[in-house]
């Protein structure tokens, strides 16, 4: 199966030569000549999308710790699907922000890079590393603006968080090295499936170890108290970028983590995650209610997200696996379509990000409230959107598993989140605006595209899932 | 074909969407009618067709492509009609156009974009209601379900600079989300016990069964699923929000009330008949929140003073008659009721709005008066739909309502029957009071001044009402029982659809005979109580309400039922959320624990403080307690 070859690094390989070009580009650029730095981006995504399609099926693997199984090539399709639409919603933003375009999508392209590594990492240094790349890329974007306070000040925080958990999931590394003899997925799980090691200690620390350092960055309850200044305090396309590709490849490592090395221990990791999707739902989805400002209560609902993913943790059987792939799919969709609403809306000196910045939203921009409204219903679960289709997924495998608990509140909580996605809706048909219309700037067209392709795929995943849902369930047909 | 019908609407509505603020009122207003004719025709000529066939082989389905499939478990999205979802598909594009007509003119002094946004509503929310009734399985059903809620939530919030308004449109949404959630999980039972969501599989699994003795699976199920039919027809505990919802424009009401949304829930146990039918203890329990909504709406129904809220109260309490009638097993007197109920109330709305039209937006029955002369079509469609709702013999409410009674009845359910008789006696008073305080009399003081010269209904209006009040009159002869010496055509049509024989026969035409004698007389008491106190005798009803004033505040109050749920519910979720959850857990306690543990991370904690806020240390003491958990569980447990 190991042939070492550079096959499965290709995906990862076009996107880091695009984030070199975008540096170089940069680089040597004449002070006020505009380069179509985002093109180089999306040339090097498209690229990578390619070498997914080629790699689907082979099964390839290089130096024994990348694997490109259809598994991780369906993620790095998600990441590539959200590094196209970031870019292409980017455009803008930065125009309006004035923000270095090349360090810009540089950084942009190594954290997509580093998620894809992450995706397809078999080797739990290999997620380590690729974490940190697109940890750091990750940080210096939150902060990106560096003029205002609060860009910074979420990105310091992420900072100091993300490296605090980084040590808890290092630490969880050496604990499995030192049992196991491996840092490699498939050798720590033939070795934990040989050894009757279930009651040493010591493999339950290194397991609970690692398990805060992912439910860190996918931000499960209560490792979540990064996650609204972060998300607030970044650039929104930057929070949409992060609230989808992160936790994409997050979500990734994390199922290959526990769904293949430490099947052996499901029994003692079930119950824990079950209580982290519990709490997280509820969280995630109760206090979201009580937000008034869009990108906080988008945070809230991120985690809420997070949450059902990892109801689909917990249930592991085929079609919770699946589930989880295309509910990756589904939410990174709608959330970035969301969010780069948001950020097409933000003016330099205002984000307009306020629920009631939207009110009336409808007579000024109906396009856009028409298609905010799509993504927020996908958010909420409403058919005939590809949110339901994934929710129904999400619950129809933890109840064909027996977690019926999980299916109830994951339920409950969806049906309680259409309500403030609702309000936004409301604040955009049915709200008139008092005072003057906050000031916002000309919707590039490049974004528009971007949203109506979102918006496309939204309906087309809704009302004909089954083609990729086929995809999904051949991609965890090889691994697991 | 079948597609067709609900994608002629979602057509309509695509385009008013998209271009109805660009083109002028009379194409807005007539692609959102024309398309809902054109459904009507296709519906009529599918019905036409599904009547051609033998009766046992009365169904067409129509598979459009699978839609999910997981595992073994593959759904398709499949369209079918059967003799139930042929009544209601031609319930809602048949009244559903008229009431597009009648939008026509009653909604053209909105502007043109709030114009073409109110019929691409109306169109949506029609065509979502066409999926709800054509889904043959639970998740289509869920479509329509969740597009109707959205929809009407929209509709009733249309005019929302009125605070009232869309703070109903709110209500009607949350309070249909907790009858959505019991009907998921209902609909989740189900389908863990019997691994299908298609209704006609799910009955072939159930039929073999015998009915449950105890409260088991299959009655949690039917329970789940009656709450949500509860939420969605406006049964007590869920009724609250259809009063509130005549806030929308009055064809919405119409709409709502009469030919859609509240109907669904009727509809969804007709079309799970059989799951009921083996689940007797949700039956009863169906019959008896049925005859209660319809007893206590009545009551509320009679105090009233708002026209539209005397007629929500009298849908509600109808509604109330339909489900008594589901909970009997009579499942084709329910969709018979139905089917004549949308008929009246319809009319009685859009009378209503004749009314409130002619005098610009008044509503309070205590205003009005004398309008016979001056609105005479109004006048007499009015009055027709009342004499049809009273259950006067031989108009269609008659037909219907009797059959209920006599259901009860004949299953023994003295007390029921009971409940349903004096409710139909409320039932004739309050629609009469309405008719005589409207209608007859003189114009009371505090009436607007305009009143001299008032316009009857524009044609679009008149007409819609003359064809609706013609369909009140006439629609109940395709059930006229056998004791009548008719065949109740409809009654035999829906038979197959439910899966079950209706229990009565023809050797009870005697009893039923009487039944309908008293329940004739019951009528014409009710007619004769409410001519005498609001004709002859106004004071009486002032110095009751004095005498009584304590039961009369209740009931003018609506039993304080919004006063009892804003208290025990509304508040403390709000509270929970806002202040315990959030502020509470989410940013206080986490620094308590912070201060009381501060030491414990003391390194970093010394370094962040410069950071001049405290939540970068609660967070990561929060990630700390976290840990702290995990490795405890493992290490203790």
């Amino acid at each position: 199966m190991f042939n070492s070859s550079f096959d499965a690094v290709v995906p990862m390989l076009c996107v880091t030569l695009a984030a070199l070009a975008a540096m170089g580009a940069e680089a040597f650029r004449a002070r006020d000549e505009k380069m179509p730095i985002g093109g180089l981006g999306i040339i090097g995504l498209v690229g990578a999308g390619v070498a997914c399609a080629l790699l689907w099926n082979r099964n390839t693997s290089s130096f024994g710790v990348i694997v490109a199984d259809n598994f991780g090539l369906f993620v790095t399709m998600v990441l590539v699907i959200v590094g196209i639409l970031t870019i292409m919603f980017s455009s803008q933003v930065l125009e309006v922000d004035n923000l270095p375009r090349g360090e810009y999508y540089a950084l942009l392209l190594f954290g997509i890079a580093g998620m894809m590594m992450m995706a397809t990492a078999n080797d739990l240094l290999v997620v380590f590393i690729s974490l940190e790349i697109l940890s750091l890329a990750v940080y210096v974007l939150t902060g990106i603006r560096r003029d205002d306070p609060r860009s910074t000040e979420a990105a310091f925080k992420y900072f100091l968080l993300g490296a605090f958990s980084s040590a808890f999931f290092l630490y969880g590394i050496a604990f499995t090295y030192g049992l196991t003899g491996s840092t490699r997925l498939d050798r720590i799980g033939a070795f934990l499936a040989a050894q009757s090691m279930s009651d040493n200690p010591l493999i339950l620390v290194a397991l609970g170890l690692l398990l805060v350092g992912f439910a860190f960055k996918i931000s499960a309850v209560p490792f979540h108290m990064w996650t609204p200044d972060a998300y607030e305090g970044a650039p929104a396309i930057v929070t949409g970028f992060m609230s989808t590709g992160v936790k994409a490849a997050a979500f990734a490592a994390f199922a290959r983590v526990f769904l293949s090395a430490f099947e052996p221990f499901s029994q003692q990791w079930v119950p824990v995650i079950w209580v982290l999707a519990a709490a997280t739902m509820i969280l995630g989805t109760v206090v979201g209610v009580a937000q008034s400002n869009l990108k906080r209560m988008l945070a809230y609902s991120s985690i809420a997200h997070g949450g059902y993913l990892l109801v689909g943790l917990v249930a592991a059987n085929q079609i919770g696996k699946a589930a989880i792939l295309f509910y990756l799919l589904a939410y990174a969709i709608t959330n970035l379509a969301a969010f780069g609403v948001i950020a097409m809306l933000a003016s330099s000196n205002d984000e307009n990000e306020e629920l009631r910045d939207y009110k009336g939203l409808w007579h000024t921009h109906p396009a856009l409230a028409a298609m905010m409204t799509v993504c927020l219903l996908s958010l909420g679960g409403l058919p005939p959107t590809v949110g339901f289709v994934g929710k129904w997924y999400i619950f129809s495998a933890a109840v064909s598993s027996g977690y019926y608990g999980l299916a109830v509140i994951g339920m409950l909580t969806s049906v309680v989140s259409v309500f403030f996605y609702l309000r936004v809706v409301v604040m955009m048909y049915m709200s008139e605006r008092e005072g003057p219309e906050p000031v916002r700037p000309r919707i590039a067209r490049m974004g528009m595209v971007a949203l109506t392709l979102s918006v496309i795929l939204i309906f087309y995943l809704g009302i004909l899932p089954t083609r990729v849902l086929d995809y999904a369930a051949e991609s965890i047909a090889t691994i697991f | 074909m079948l597609a067709l019908i609900p994608l002629f609407p979602l057509l309509g509505f695509l385009f008013n969407a998209s271009f109805g603020r660009r083109v002028p009122k009379t194409v807005s207003g007539g692609v959102a009618s024309l398309v809902m004719l054109a459904s009507f025709a296709v519906a009529a000529m599918s019905v036409w067709q599904l009547a051609g066939l033998p009766v046992e082989e009365r169904v067409i389905d129509q598979t459009l492509y699978t839609w999910i499939a997981s595992g073994d478990f593959v759904l398709d999205l499949t369209l079918r009609l059967d003799p139930l979802s042929a009544v209601m598909i031609l319930v809602i594009t048949g009244i559903g156009s008229l009431i597009h007509i009648y939008s026509t003119a009653y909604m053209h002094d909105e502007p043109d974009s709030e114009y073409a946004r109110y019929f691409s509503y109306l169109n949506l929310f029609a065509a979502f209601m066409l999926v709800l009734v054509l889904g043959a399985s639970f998740l289509v059903l869920f479509v329509g379900w969740e597009g109707v809620g959205l929809c009407s939530y929209l509709l009733i919030g249309f005019w929302f600079k009125k605070k009232s308004a869309s703070d109903a449109g709110k209500k009607a949404f949350v309070v249909n989300r907790i009858g959505d959630y019991a009907f998921i999980l209902g609909t989740l039972l189900l389908f863990t016990h019997f691994g299908t969501l298609d209704f006609r599989q799910l009955a072939d699994a159930v039929a073999p069964l015998p009915p449950e003795a105890t409260f088991g699976t299959l009655s949690i199920a039917t329970l789940l699923l009656f709450i949500g039919a509860t939420g969605k027809s406006a049964q007590i505990p869920l009724y609250v929000w259809l009063p509130d919802a005549m806030e929308g424009p009055t064809p919405v009401s119409a709409l709502i009330h009469a030919a859609t949304m509240v109907t669904a829930g009727v509809y969804m146990i007709g079309r799970t008949a059989v799951v009921f039918t083996h689940a007797p203890d949700t039956m009863l329990i169906v019959a008896i929140i049925g005859a209660l909504t319809a007893l206590m709406a009545g009551t509320i129904g009679l105090v009233q003073n708002d026209i539209k809220r005397v007629l929500a109260y009298s849908t509600v309490s109808q509604l109330g008659f339909m489900f008594l009638a589901m909970g009997m097993g009579a499942f084709g007197a329910g969709i018979f009721h139905l089917y004549t109920h949308a008929f009246f109330k319809a009319l009685l709305f859009l009378g209503s709005g004749a009314v409130i039209h002619a005098l610009h937006g008044e509503q309070d029955i205590r205003n009005m008066g004398g309008l016979k002369k001056q609105l005479p079509v109004t006048y007499w469609t009015f009055l027709i739909g009342s004499l049809a709702i009273a259950g006067v013999p031989f108009l269609s409410g008659f037909f219907s309502k009797d059959e209920i009674l006599f259901e009860t009845f004949a299953h023994g359910h003295w007390i029921l029957w009971g409940i349903g008789a004096l409710t139909s006696l409320l039932t004739a008073t309050y629609m009469f009071r309405l008719v005589f305080l409207t209608f007859h009399g003189e114009r009371r003081e505090g009436a607007i001044a305009s009143g001299s010269h008032l316009h009857d209904a524009p044609p679009a209006m008149a007409f819609v009402l003359i064809v609706l009040a013609i369909g009140s009159v006439l629609a109940g002869y395709v059930g006229v029982p056998h004791a009548l010496g008719g065949s109740n055509l409809l009654g035999a049509w829906l038979e197959p659809a439910f899966g079950i024989m209706p229990a009565a026969g023809e050797e009870e035409a005697g009893l039923e005979l009487m039944l309908m004698a008293v329940s004739s007389t019951i009528a014409l008491v009710g007619i004769g109580l409410a001519a005498f106190i609001w004709l002859k005798r106004r004071e009486i009803a002032d110095s009751m309400a004095r005498s009584f004033s304590g039961l009369y505040n209740l009931l003018l109050n609506k039993y304080y039922v919004d006063e009892i749920y804003d208290a025990a519910i509304v508040r403390p979720t709000v509270v929970l959320s806002t202040d315990v959850l959030w502020r509470g857990f989410d940013v206080r306690v986490v620094d308590a624990a912070v201060n009381g543990a501060g030491t414990i991370v003391g390194a970093s904690a010394s370094m962040l403080r410069r950071l001049q806020t405290g939540s970068v240390r609660a967070y990561a003491s929060s990630l700390f307690v976290g840990v702290v958990l995990i490795l405890g569980y493992y290490l203790w447990r």
